[in-house]
């Protein structure tokens, strides 16, 4: 036990003296949250139309006036000219480019159906797929207007929907954000700063002093983690606290929840960290393969898209990925206020995940090399 | 502590491969209690490779070697607790303070807690450092650092100490220190075994050992290792074995 606060004194003071390393802690949940809080946002606003309008109507131009009135669209040009409208396309001027056919007028007095035709700049799937769906409740819209002109009565659809949103009532993007972010931030702390620590001691050498001395391997292991069990908790709380101050993040659930869960995942991350560090040589080796997993696991962890539209194989993927529960539990926790029974499976494979990762890196951790 | 008799080191037919390559190759030696040993060989010969299966670092491919009464295969952590080791490479930290290095080792070695101050006091005086005792380690010229690596694989006086080419890269003056504490040690009853370069130093030693390709090819005091060969001094001794003559 003794032996640990020694290694435990030596940490901390090598810590406190890389003062880039401690600014860095400082400065990193702010950086992180707030530019990601604010600046990461799915909702798709001022798509720019390209509008061709062959028919000059004043039908044509109530549609117009509609587009021009949304506050997802930005009406950029309009002419009667096909070219130049797939050309705006073409150049990304245009994001959108809706043709208003001949005879659109006189078609729908007749009584006749009539299409408007969309053509959508799809490389960004997203955007593409929000624009389709704006446009069409605009033209939708529009038509039933068409209606109550032509009949003289207001007519409307006979399945109405209206709809509440059930824990971020107001939809406002950062509340569903904030909880992702605190989680990558943690575990970047627990997985990268505890790998490069150990494998730096390996390639300056200085490891092969402690490994000629009785230091116990968990004496060693313990000494390592425990620093960065405490600096993850540390930028746990700044992040909650920015996110409460600075998001108004309301906490359903229970912090005393948060935090317990925090140190079974942080065993199990820290455990990835040393699992790492057993396996390279080199700090650039341990950043390398700690960045490649790092970003599988942020891409398959639900933050950006929606585990349940991945394609099955992937969704099995993320049963081995320990982002993926913690973002889940925070969102469940913090959002809906979840309470113990309902995370309680995370709990359970978070704690499998931390048992399987320790005993797999400390029974590959060596003093005698081979 | 374990009693043991005439020999600290006692190493029978020690053999260490790395795949095809045989680095260290069935050697067989034994050192005496108090000894100043010289383990002399080329760059590549396999002294570090050697040293380090003494010191329970690496694991000996077959053979066997007993430290301070403890064999380094089966008991390893009992030997490290008897023994004492300066790496080639220096390997303090040198982002700590020298008091800080020297009470991080005494504290992994179980001294008590007050005998660490006393201990860094008395050591700090012995080496003529007690004003570089907030420094850090990193700012230390190299001769600094390598007395200072040597007190600490002394702090708790092992019987038996491993240095590993401790006096490369020094300059003259801290060379003739540097034995200077080694004959200190000895005298205190450390027996200590030596890895060098300088053949020079090999006349110091109490018994020297000369090892070429992984074998050692010839283990006596200086003097009888001179008439041997029929030269007057290591130099010679250590080209004539090493051109095969």
């Amino acid at each position: 036990m003794r032996t640990i606060l020694y290694i435990l004194q030596k940490e901390f003071i090598q810590i406190s003296r890389n003062r880039l390393m401690v600014g860095v802690l400082f400065i990193m949940p702010f950086f992180q949250l707030i530019i990601l809080g604010y600046a990461a946002s799915f909702e798709v606003k001022n798509l720019n139309v390209y509008i061709i309008d062959m028919d000059k109507s004043s039908f044509s131009r109530d549609l117009i006036s509609k587009f021009s009135a949304s506050p997802y669209f930005n009406i950029k040009n309009s002419s009667d000219n096909h070219q130049k409208g797939f050309e705006d396309l073409e150049k990304g001027v245009a994001d959108l480019v809706m043709e208003i056919p001949n005879n659109f007028e006189k078609d729908l007095v007749n009584g006749q159906k009539t299409n408007v035709y969309l053509s959508i700049d799809a490389v960004n799937g997203v955007k593409a797929g929000l624009g389709n769906a704006y446009a069409n409740m605009i033209v939708k819209d529009f038509s039933s207007d068409i209606i109550t002109k032509k009949t003289g009565q207001t007519i409307s659809l006979p399945i109405g929907i209206t709809w509440s949103n059930w824990y971020n009532n107001l939809m406002v993007y950062s509340t569903f954000m904030v909880p992702g972010i605190l989680v990558l931030l943690v575990t970047m702390v627990a997985v990268f700063l505890t790998a490069i620590n150990i494998v730096r001691e390996k390639e300056i050498g200085t490891i092969e002093q402690l490994n000629v001395t009785p230091i116990k391997k968990h004496q060693f292991i313990i000494g390592k983690l425990f620093p960065f069990l405490l600096i993850a908790f540390f930028e746990l709380s700044i992040g909650l606290v920015i996110a409460k101050l600075v998001f108004n993040l309301h906490y359903e659930g229970s912090l005393i929840l948060v935090y317990s869960f925090t140190l079974v995942y942080l065993f199990a991350v820290l455990g990835i960290g040393l699992f790492i560090s057993t396996i390279t040589y080199t700090q650039q080796q341990a950043m390398f393969i700690a960045w490649f997993m790092f970003v599988i696991f942020i891409l398959m962890s639900g933050l950006f898209t929606p585990i349940e539209s991945m394609p099955v194989w992937a969704q099995r993927l993320t049963w081995f990925n320990p982002i993926k529960y913690f973002i889940e539990f925070m969102r469940m926790v913090l959002l809906k206020g979840s309470t113990f029974p309902d995370v309680k499976n995370h709990f359970i494979i978070i704690a499998i995940y931390g048992v399987v990762l320790n005993t797999l890196a400390v029974w590959n951790y060596r003093k005698v090399s081979e | 502590m374990k009693s043991y008799g005439k020999y600290i080191v006692e190493v029978e037919n020690l053999t260490k491969k790395f795949g095809d390559f045989v680095a260290v190759d069935n050697i067989s030696f034994n050192v005496k209690k108090g000894e100043i040993f010289g383990f002399l060989g080329a760059n590549g010969a396999g002294k570090t490779t050697a040293m380090k299966m003494l010191t329970g670092l690496l694991s000996p491919s077959s053979g066997n070697a007993i430290v301070a009464g403890w064999d380094v295969e089966k008991n390893p952590e009992k030997v490290k607790l008897n023994i004492g080791y300066m790496s080639q490479k220096f390997s303090l930290y040198d982002d700590l303070r020298v008091s800080e290095n020297i009470r991080l080792y005494a504290g992994i070695y179980k001294i008590p807690g007050k005998e660490i101050k006393i201990k860094i006091n008395t050591l700090l005086e012995e080496l003529g450092m007690q004003d570089l005792r907030k420094k850090l380690v990193g700012d230390l010229p190299l001769g600094w650092k390598q007395k200072l690596a040597f007190a600490v694989a002394m702090v708790h006086d092992p019987p038996v100490v491993f240095l590993d080419e401790p006096t490369s890269g020094v300059d003259p003056i801290t060379r003739r220190q540097f034995w200077e504490m080694i004959y200190k040690a000895s005298a205190d009853g450390t027996t200590l075994f030596v890895t060098t370069h300088y053949l020079d130093e090999a006349e110091y030693c109490t018994r020297t050992s000369i090892m070429v390709d992984g074998e050692i090819k010839a283990l006596d005091t200086p003097e009888n290792l001179k008439q041997q060969f029929e030269v007057d001094n290591m130099q010679d001794v250590f080209v004539k074995l090493a051109r095969g003559l």
